[in-house]
């Protein structure tokens, strides 16, 4: 029983946090394809930015939070979201509305991209040194340890504080957003743009607007991702370099252009990342004497440090079974 | 005055002029219906008009004001609509939608021309929740001309309305332009089926090499011998 405990623990609760995390990432790049029709590489660095923000925030108010009793770097989360959405736009406007002005191809705007994560890794660096930070200064993170009603589970489901918090954060985010897609004007207006560039010009829908709201949103999402994520873990300035291969690999995953496929995308690189380097020795154990082998005593698919390659090889395996995705996006 | 003046437009695109001068006026009560052969520069001239297209010399004028080389957008706050010819929806967006997207620019309520345009399309009524791109071609054109009608135009571009349908569809689209035009909205129109297209025109202007070869009204262009033999198969 507590070796099931144990696979809740590191498995689905995991899988599920780092999940909603990259879900919450590729949404937003298959947002930014599908309006501007590029792959925005310097997402993981918004994400990264945002977490800043949040942290620069609670650094400087760090009381708010015990006040109200939740983590002061979530109470900042709203106005870490709208600075980082605010930043987003103005990195529109410097870099790469000047390229699509000129109509270049995607790979240019691909490529400034690049120019502009290196840009932001290296003023995160330059404010916030390189060390890793807690985002808790005068608060402290909950950790709950919920026993199971089994005789034989001894050992407790671990779930903290921040991890519940990003749930609601996702809930709340993916409600949203699909009520803004189907219900609002402008919503409806990004559908539009996303199926048809040219007819929403011609038919009088502000694309301008249009491509200001996607970034907003992006950036939101973005900022709520890097936040929630370094609140429960730490901040680190290299975070956006874990963070990119998986949030790509879901939204191609997911079928680019497709938010729901993102969201599906991000818990499918999620498990699938947890699941391989679960310890399977751990499951087998109750059933070793019934097993034809001796039993490791680590028994995973790929090594911890080997995490990042199980989103490169799913990226792999669908660019070339299914360059679609799952949900019959746009190929890249 | 006339609703649209063009006068000499010379335009093309990256600098290669596909337009040589071309002269059209409308008038609101107009069906001006352009013909030619391929390549004569009949889909540029509309692209021209609805600010798609670069114009290099000459001058568009809606009602006497200058429009030359002005936004789509600007353009559609100015009640003139523009159906393309292909990818003329939006696909995964439902019927309804399309036609919101359409009235995207106005800022009253619009409510009633949803019901008109569904009155005016009963097909459309039934399949208001469906995504367009569901829609077979004869309803996706009716779907596309609904949504330019959202605006209320004046003025109403049609590139080829009646590709790849069926005769059937086709006498229908043409019957619903002639009311359109009834209800006192110009119509400018690229047709591939000169023939049928000059018996409901006004207007007829057959362009040859991005130039006016003919410009008259419809009724003489089918009866001139000339025209007949060169553009018309006989």
């Amino acid at each position: 029983m507590n070796e099931l405990v144990f696979f809740l623990n590191n498995v689905v609760i995991s899988g599920l946090v780092i999940g909603s995390i990259y879900a919450l990432g590729a949404v937003g790049i298959t947002l930014i394809f599908s309006i501007l029709r590029f792959a925005h590489f310097a997402h993981a660095d918004m994400m990264t930015l945002g977490a800043f923000f949040a942290f620069f925030l609670t650094a400087m108010f760090p009381a708010v939070g015990p006040a109200i009793g939740l983590p002061t770097a979530f109470v900042m989360l709203p106005i870490a979201m709208a600075l980082t959405a605010v930043t987003a736009i103005y990195l529109d406007k410097g870099f790469y509305k000047p390229l699509r002005k000129h109509n270049v191809k995607p790979i240019v705007i691909v490529m400034a991209s690049l120019g502009v994560t290196l840009m932001l890794q290296g003023l995160i660096r330059m404010f916030m040194g390189t060390s890793a930070r807690s985002m808790y200064i005068d608060d402290r993170k909950d950790i709950y340890r919920i026993d199971l009603p089994f005789e034989l589970a001894s050992r407790p489901l671990v779930i903290t504080d921040p991890q519940i918090l990003l749930f609601v954060v996702l809930i709340v985010s993916v409600i949203s957003l699909h009520l803004f897609l189907t219900r609002t004007r402008l919503g409806k207006a990004m559908r539009a743009m996303s199926d048809n560039p040219d007819l929403a010009r011609v038919s009088g829908i502000n694309t301008d607007t249009v491509v200001k709201v996607t970034w907003v949103i992006a950036g939101c999402l973005a900022a709520a991702a890097g936040t929630m994520l370094s609140l429960d873990v730490t901040l680190k300035p290299d975070l956006s370099f874990h963070l990119l291969l998986p949030i790509f690999a879901a939204a191609i995953v997911g079928g680019v252009g497709h938010p729901y496929g993102a969201l599906a995308g991000g818990f499918v690189i999620g498990f699938a990342e947890t699941l391989s380097v679960f310890n399977w020795a751990v499951l087998l154990r109750p059933f070793r004497d019934y097993l034809w082998f001796d039993l490791p005593s680590s028994l995973a698919i790929v090594p911890t440090e080997f995490k990042i390659t199980v989103p490169f090889f799913i990226l792999l395996a669908i660019l070339v079974w299914r360059p679609t995705g799952l949900f019959k996006g746009k190929v890249l | 005055m006339a609703l649209l003046e063009a006068t000499n437009v010379h335009g093309g695109y990256g600098g290669m002029n596909i337009l040589n001068g071309v002269n059209m006026t409308i008038d609101q009560s107009d069906i001006g219906v352009i013909v030619g052969p391929n390549g004569a520069g009949k889909s540029t001239m509309l692209k021209a008009i609805f600010g798609l297209l670069h114009v290099n010399e000459g001058s568009i004028l809606l009602r006497g004001e200058e429009i030359t080389n002005a936004e789509p957008t600007v353009l559609v706050g100015k009640k003139m609509a523009f159906v393309p010819q292909e990818k003329n929806i939006f696909p995964s967006l439902s019927v309804q939608e399309n036609l919101e997207m359409g009235a995207f620019s106005r800022k009253d309520d619009f409510a009633h021309m949803l019901d008109q345009v569904y009155s005016f399309f009963p097909p459309l009524a039934d399949k208001r929740n469906q995504p367009a791109g569901e829609l077979s071609g004869g309803q996706r054109q009716m779907v596309a001309m609904g949504r330019a009608l959202m605006i209320e135009p004046s003025l109403l571009l049609l590139d080829e309305p009646t590709a790849g349908l069926s005769p059937l569809y086709m006498a229908e689209i043409f019957e619903r332009i002639i009311t359109i035009n009834k209800a006192g909205v110009g119509i400018l129109m690229v047709e591939q089926h000169a023939k049928q297209a000059l018996q409901i025109a006004s207007k007829g202007f057959v362009l040859a090499a991005g130039q006016n070869r003919f410009t008259d009204t419809g009724e003489n262009l089918l009866n001139d011998p000339e025209v007949a033999k060169a553009f018309l198969g006989g």
